[in-house]
């Protein structure tokens, strides 16, 4: 009984407290690059926490103009592991708004020392349903045709799946260089989809002004991605599958809040002919430490 | 596979305890290819207030795990053999790697860690 009682009153202890670290906390630069889909091999700082919203844009010739958004909360539990929560959602023009459902991602850093070619592993579940349209990678035959059916059936497709990528990373001069390997499963009865993801990317300079800045060069990044399906293992391949181009640029405010925007351009029949990715991104700093202090009843 | 499995193993055992000592001579001995002046500093010190000081202090005083960074240790270190240190981390001790910062920003803040601390 005494929990029942207790429940709530915890509830709002801990909305209390992840209020007051959000409040108190300093932040810090946020981001990893400006890329929306390729992931790059920088870890997130040990009990950091960032919050990043990445938002998609677009209509498919046979369907309504539709939004999505996916709210992403990560945390560095180590030097060598990230993790992540995706909570998705969307909006079609004449039809719904609703919630399309959550993705739990860990990153792994491989080898302890910088290389030439530095690998992770990214390891995902994701529970989500037909509807979602966030569009975070893709894969298999993924295509146009996945954006235009109605809320209402789409969201009946449930879609419980374990998703693998290889993630290889290098810093050459200032070019941050990226490539991902995908890998994923449906748990359920169906094939092994497979997909890529490449990006470049450089500051516009490479040193720090002295002053604090928020319009110095060093904020501003720039470069392009590619993103596509390579079908599935028993007809891999590129035939029926859609890619994308996409050029990225990100700006980093002096408090450290990252702004992005991407326009993808579909180069392949099966593609979506044009998409508008944006976010934001927002670091809070020790995160992990301040709300263990307040646990312990001390200050932030 | 194997291979792999015993170096993420053996790594934090390979791996010394003061990170600047684990610096291979060759990395330690590279000088600072900006001049270690007062605009170097300054720019070095934004940065660090930045990325470094939430785990290492604003006074670079060190907090938990992070060591402290205001010690002759540091400042008397070999530029190179701190440049080595923000490119790696040292990620079984809890510090991730900054080779996503650009070579340029990381000898800024090498040459911020150089200088004595003021006291306050």
């Amino acid at each position: 009984m005494t929990g029942n009682h207790s429940t709530p009153t915890n509830f709002r202890r801990w909305g209390w407290l992840a209020a007051a670290a959000v409040l108190f906390l300093p932040s810090c630069r946020a981001g990893e690059g400006p890329y929306f889909v390729t992931y790059s091999h920088q870890t997130e700082e040990p009990g950091n926490l960032e919050l990043t919203t990445k938002n998609i844009t677009g209509k498919p010739a046979d369907g309504n103009r539709f939004g999505a958004t996916a709210v992403e909360l990560e945390y560095g539990v180590t030097a060598w592991w990230t993790s992540e929560l995706y909570l998705d959602g969307q909006v079609t023009g004449g039809e719904s708004t609703l919630f399309t459902g959550y993705r739990w991602e860990n990153r792994f850093r491989l080898l302890p020392r910088e290389h030439w070619i530095n690998p992770m592993l990214y390891v995902e579940f994701e529970n989500i349903n037909g509807a979602d349209k966030t569009l975070l990678e893709v894969v298999g035959h993924d295509g146009a045709a996945d954006l235009t059916g109605p809320n209402a059936d789409a969201r009946l497709e449930k879609k419980r799946e374990i998703e693998a990528k290889l993630i290889l990373g290098s810093y050459f001069k200032g070019w941050t260089i990226a490539e991902n390997f995908i890998a994923e499963k449906n748990v359920h009865h169906a094939p092994f989809e497979f997909g890529y993801a490449a990006g470049l990317s450089r500051p516009l300079a490479l040193a720090a002004r002295p002053e604090r800045c928020n319009f110095c060069l060093e904020n501003f990044q720039a470069g392009v991605e590619v993103y596509g399906g390579l079908s599935t293992h028993q007809d891999f391949g590129f035939s029926d599958t859609s890619h994308y181009v996409a050029p990225v640029a990100a700006w980093t405010l002096a408090s450290g809040t990252t702004f992005k925007i991407s326009p993808s351009f579909g180069i392949t029949d099966s593609s979506a002919g044009f998409l508008l990715r944006f976010g934001v991104t927002y670091e809070i700093a020790q995160f992990g430490r301040t709300v263990h202090n307040l646990l312990r009843g001390g200050r932030p | 596979m194997k291979g792999l499995l015993y170096l993420i193993l053996a790594a934090p055992c390979a791996w010394g305890q003061t990170p600047l000592q684990d610096a291979p001579p060759a990395a330690a001995a590279r000088p600072n290819p900006l001049p270690e002046n007062e605009r170097s500093r300054t720019a070095g010190a934004k940065l660090f207030a930045r990325e470094c000081a939430a785990c290492h202090g604003s006074n670079r005083e060190g907090i938990g795990r992070a060591l402290p960074l205001d010690r002759p240790e540091v400042y008397q270190a070999p530029p190179g053999a701190i440049f080595w240190v923000l490119r790696n981390g040292h990620v079984t001790r809890g510090m991730p790697s900054f080779a996503h910062l650009p070579e340029p920003q990381r000898w800024q803040i090498v040459a911020f860690l150089r200088s004595v601390p003021k006291l306050h």
